[in-house]
């Protein structure tokens, strides 16, 4: 049942051409980055070369082109599930589901599960930059699976926070400009009290940058995964109980 | 119990924060009826209508579908219901094909099952010409066939449809109302509207709700009655006076109309016998005599605009 709902959900996003369009998007710029990025090592090679334990194509071609990614990322995220409920509750399109022989978690699931399908054609897409690098030299495949994974771990977060902003609204807009907000919040607390003598941990715990960038750099902590994990069940919980409310009160 | 109940309704009470949208509302509904739900904008038929296809959460009462009870068992309840809301629930950019597909996926038909409901559903609703085109490119009468085919195609065994009929031409309510007839036969229907005729042309069963409260549930076959009042139309050319008409056997009052007509109020018996014969043995040379009825439009005044319904309520329970 919840892979009927993914399934109907993937479709409807590429049956719209903004699904398109931001593959395209995403795929060009990343490709532009990706090109620079080549070419800054290609002008730090003879330098490096002297260098006894010098960083290699992984780390300064793979790690900051990932780092980009999860930038790039933050900005679409908001755009590909800012339609999932909002949209349905505008249409009063919920009332099929209600009415059908579904759980609300079954429900929510199912509109994740497709959304996250669609960030897995999009995330296979990137990887395919770096993997090409494998043609030409030699890559620390660990640094870039620890690397993926935390893109992947970075962006199913995303999307649960979209997924929550989208079940609060009737309108797309409002849950796309809201995800935008939160996400951008959660990637910059950090900088708060960043200059002073000590930084707040909680802050820093709560950044979704910085358990980003320790993955980055090919250290897979389980304390970032759980941090990761924890954001995805607490959103997901969170939009159930909004959608349950529906049927409660209006 | 030798007819199967196929949705009970009990004490059913609602609230939207202070406002009290259906209060105390019971009924039930057995295999073959069709209920027509009437009222006014307001009077709470969706409210009841969406707690009863779990839409919305009662705040006191009980729904039980087909012996399940709807809150205890959802899952099990809502496969037995099928639900037209207002605004049917259709994708636009699915075409009707790949919807009902989606729908039959949604309610658990078995695979094998699927392309033979959408199948029957087509032929039903009259969808067999477009079932390849896109949902948003069909006119608002077909967008309403896509959602009663939505409906019955799990073959529920109540299909509760609110205002099927809103927005249609005349030809295709026609259609939609011969359908639901068919459509009463196997499955039990609770349908919703403000459009009087639709519900004696369709319905087994009548229902008025007025703020909230059931006012009236009946039959309509009871409802027949209720409509026949004893008071007949009288013309006369040669008009005697009232006096003269009190003395025709069965007659309680003669009230002189505007018209030059006279209304004859009667007891037990119908006097049209008794007049007539009395009309031609002295000459008053009777052109028009007429049973006259209430029509439903004036029932349907009486109960919701009346701030007492009066005796009627007792008829609920």
């Amino acid at each position: 049942m919840i892979f009927t709902i993914a399934g109907r959900e993937l479709r409807i996003l590429f049956l719209s051409p903004l699904a398109w369009a931001v593959l395209a998007v995403v795929q060009f710029i990343m490709a532009y980055l990706f090109l620079a990025q080549i070419d800054g090592y290609l002008m730090l090679q003879p330098r490096l070369a002297a260098i006894e334990g010098a960083p290699g194509v992984s780390d300064i071609i793979v790690a900051p082109l990932l780092a980009d990614a999860g930038t790039v990322l933050l900005l679409i995220t908001p755009l590909i599930t800012m339609r999932l409920l909002s949209e349905e509750r505008r249409n009063r399109t919920l009332s099929l589901l209600f009415s059908a022989p579904v759980s609300m978690t079954e429900i929510i699931l199912g509109k994740y599960l497709g959304v996250l399908a669609f960030f897995g054609i999009l995330i296979a897409l990137l990887a395919l930059m770096p993997l090409s690098l494998l043609a030409g030299t030699a890559l620390d495949l660990g640094k870039l699976a620890a690397g993926l994974t935390g893109l992947a771990l970075l962006v199913t977060a995303f999307a649960a926070i979209g997924l929550f902003m989208s079940s609060l609204t009737e309108q797309p807009t409002v849950a796309a400009v809201s995800t935008f907000g939160l996400l951008l919040l959660l990637w910059i607390i950090d900088w708060a009290g960043a200059d002073a003598t000590q930084t707040s941990g909680l802050f820093a715990y709560l950044s979704l940058l910085r358990h980003y960038e320790t993955l980055l750099k090919g250290l897979f902590n389980s304390s970032d995964v759980i941090y990761y994990l924890l954001i995805i069940l607490l959103f997901i919980g969170l939009s159930i109980r909004r959608i349950d409310a529906d049927r409660l009160q209006h | 119990m030798h007819q199967q109940v196929l949705i009970q309704v009990e004490h059913l009470t609602r609230y939207y924060g202070q406002t009290c949208a259906v209060s105390d509302v019971s009924f039930e509904l057995t295999k073959g009826e069709v209920l027509g739900f009437l009222g006014l904008n307001g009077a709470g038929k969706s409210s009841t209508m969406q707690v009863i296809t779990g839409n919305l959460a009662p705040s006191a009462g009980r729904v039980t579908v087909n012996g399940i009870d709807l809150l205890d068992k959802p899952k099990r309840a809502k496969h037995e219901i099928g639900y037209l809301p207002e605004r049917p629930p259709i994708y636009r950019e699915l075409t009707v094909d790949e919807y009902l597909h989606y729908c039959a996926k949604l309610n658990r038909i078995a695979r094998n099952h699927i392309a033979r409901a959408i199948d029957t559903a087509h032929e039903r609703c009259g969808l067999g010409d477009v079932r390849h085109r896109l949902i948003g490119n069909l006119s608002k009468g077909y967008q309403q066939r896509v959602g009663i085919a939505q409906a019955i195609l799990h073959t529920p065994a109540v299909v509760v449809l609110d205002e099927p009929t809103v927005g249609l031409d005349p030809i295709q309510i026609r259609e939609i109302r011969a359908l639901i007839r068919e459509l009463g036969e196997e499955h039990g229907i609770i349908l919703s509207t403000h459009i009087l005729p639709e519900v004696q042309a369709t319905c087994t069963q009548v229902q008025i709700i007025n703020a909230g409260q059931l006012v009236f549930a009946d039959s309509i076959a009871g409802l027949e009655q209720r409509l026949n009042v004893t008071s007949l139309i009288a013309g006369f050319h040669a008009m005697p006076n009232a006096e003269t008409l009190r003395q025709v056997p069965g007659v309680t009052q003669a009230e002189p109309l505007a018209d030059g007509k006279v209304r004859l109020h009667y007891a037990d018996t119908d006097p049209s016998e008794a007049l007539i014969a009395q009309a031609v043995a002295s000459g008053w040379r009777l052109y028009e005599l007429a049973p006259e009825r209430r029509t439903l439009e004036q029932i349907f005044i009486e109960l919701t605009c009346s701030d007492e319904p009066g005796r009627d309520t007792e008829a609920v329970a």
